[in-house]
């Protein structure tokens, strides 16, 4: 038998144990998010028409807290698991790379999909929600946790220290998730910044999710879902092959 | 077919940065034995162990474990060896018993309880099974690392310096234990700097020292080749006769230490005591010890190639 699951198992009640911290804490930063800015901007913006900023705001909140906590999760575990000397312990099972890339990979994800939910959940209380292709919703959300998951990975492996995967999170995942239409929509943007938003990947998830609420978006879905998916599938090679080598786990 | 070897080390070398941690290791360890790995600090013994476990990448030569390579059949050769690591590492999230059955989970062990709770028993952790790992001791964190490591029942395990750091009663626990796995057929590879440990458990020894082998042979043979016992006597205030002079040394504390091939000596060096009129103050035969052999094998000149 494989010892994936046990894996996967152990990652997920990992954060369960904490998840007033890793689950709950994200969701309401996502409430104050949501609160502070439909107070400042509410009336003046309507990035779609007949969707209010507030309703608008939603989805892009959520996706963002499911990028963040997904990446948190699969980095934050490696890294400690390097830096305490635990990882012995996952490296000397008989697990093959594509088992402990699944494990992390899965465990991600379903803390994204957790702080996802809540923070919709939590939001349902101030604002009524379209749900127009909840199919495509669902796409969008695994795609971009998946990403982010494997982006967790591809970190906690390179980093060394806890400030060099701080660094990574601030420097590389935050500017990247708040430029990519969380806040508006990219149409408002001068011509530069709409080229800039267009070249990063978590753009697309997050536009792709919110047509799944609302049935509009900036790019069509199939587009977006097409880009999203193949970043995923080149950080998935990439993180593959990095463990395959032991690279920074194997010395 | 020859049935394979419990581990079998073929020209291992691996180099970190300028340091040359392993240069042409070879050594093979056969099924049932307990084997002990010794050598100073750096000497290489904890990266030959790590390349066993597939947590270090040898740059050349080859390693296998039961005949199972540690790279073409990784997953063979890891679910046939356990090894307890040196560093006291573990993981706060859990207690006790999850460690150990996620451990097991690891190996595709799914019901796995009545051998979990065999090991707490016979690690005396049973009464810690509900504990948080961070609340443990260190002796008793170590003592879950045996554990973590014995969970899936290896054919051959590896203790990389088990009793660092740890009280007598545990100290004598494991190695009840120990000697217990390896009475059942389990291939046992001990590293430790208490030599007289190794001397009482290892039937053979390997020596290495900066990534070489010096010395590897049954224990017997390199007592009986690098060790003597010998005749320590303290003498109050007067000199060592002539006769016993060659060869006898007197150490700091101001015992005369002569060598004597066998018991029958004794006699005739007690005679010379007496003839001379020596006045003995304290008086012992002191059977061979590894660490003379150890000390003598580390500062003999190695012909370098």
């Amino acid at each position: 038998m494989s010892g994936f699951p046990t894996l996967f198992y152990k990652e997920v009640l990992r954060f369960w144990k904490v998840s007033f911290q890793t689950v709950a804490a994200p969701v309401l930063a996502a409430l104050l998010y949501l609160m502070v800015f439909a107070h400042a901007l509410g009336g003046r913006v309507q990035p779609f028409p007949g969707v209010s900023y507030l309703e608008f705001l939603v989805p892009g909140l959520a996706m963002m807290a499911m990028l963040q906590n997904a990446f948190a999760n699969s980095s934050s575990s490696i890294i400690q698991s390097k830096v305490t000397g635990n990882m012995v312990f996952i490296l000397l099972p008989p697990l093959a790379p594509l088992e402990i890339f699944g494990a992390y990979l899965l465990a991600s994800v379903v803390r994204a999909l957790a702080v996802g939910v809540g923070v919709i959940a939590a939001a349902l209380a101030f604002v009524a929600l379209p749900l127009a292709h909840p199919l495509w919703a669902l796409a969008f959300a695994l795609v971009g946790a998946g990403l982010l998951g494997c982006l967790g990975i591809i970190a906690g492996i390179c980093s060394e220290k806890f400030d060099q995967l701080a660094a990574f999170q601030n420097f590389v995942v935050m500017p990247l998730t708040f430029l990519a239409g969380v806040f508006y929509s990219v149409h408002s943007l001068p011509p530069f910044w709409q080229a800039v938003t267009r070249v990063n990947p978590f753009f697309y998830v997050i536009d792709g999710f919110r047509f799944g609420f609302f049935g509009q978006s900036d790019v069509r879905p199939v587009a977006s879902l097409a880009f999203a998916t193949g970043a995923f599938g080149a950080l998935s090679w990439l993180t593959l092959h990095l463990l395959r080598r032991g690279y920074k786990l194997r010395h | 077919m020859s049935t394979p070897r419990a581990v079998e080390v073929r020209g291992v070398r691996k180099r970190y940065g300028s340091v040359q941690a392993l240069d042409g290791v070879s050594l093979e360890v056969a099924p049932g034995e307990f084997f002990g790995l010794l050598g100073p600090n750096g000497a290489g013994k904890t990266t030959l162990i790590a390349a066993l476990g597939g947590l270090a990448r040898a740059d050349s030569g080859s390693l296998c474990v039961m005949g199972h390579d540690v790279e073409r059949d990784y997953r063979a050769a890891r679910r046939a060896l356990g090894i307890v690591p040196q560093e006291v590492v573990f993981d706060p999230f859990f207690t006790v018993r999850e460690t150990l059955e996620i451990q097991s989970g690891y190996f595709g062990l799914r019901r796995n309880g009545a051998w979990i709770d065999e090991l707490l028993e016979r690690l005396a952790l049973a009464s810690k099974a509900g504990a948080n790992m961070r609340s443990l001791s260190g002796g008793m964190k170590r003592r879950v690392m045996v554990a973590q490591a014995l969970v899936h029942r290896p054919p051959v395990i590896v203790l990389d310096e088990p009793t660092a750091g740890v009280d007598v009663e545990l100290r004598q626990t494991l190695w009840s234990f120990i000697r217990m796995l390896n009475a059942a057929g389990h291939t046992i590879v001990l590293t430790t700097h208490y030599l007289e440990e190794a001397q009482q458990l290892c039937s053979r020894i390997a020596m290495l020292k900066e990534g070489r082998i010096v010395a590897l042979d049954s224990t017997a043979n390199l007592l009986a080749a690098f060790s003597e016992r010998v005749l320590r006597v303290k003498l109050e205030g007067c000199a060592l006769p002539a006769a016993l002079t060659p060869g006898a040394t007197l150490d700091a504390a101001g015992w005369w230490r002569i060598p004597i091939s066998d018991l029958g000596h004794v006699e005739a060096a007690l005679a010379s005591l007496r003839e001379a009129g020596a006045a003995i103050a304290s008086l012992e035969v002191a059977e061979p010890e590894l660490e003379q052999v150890f000390v003598k094998i580390m500062h003999r000149e190695e012909p370098r190639p």
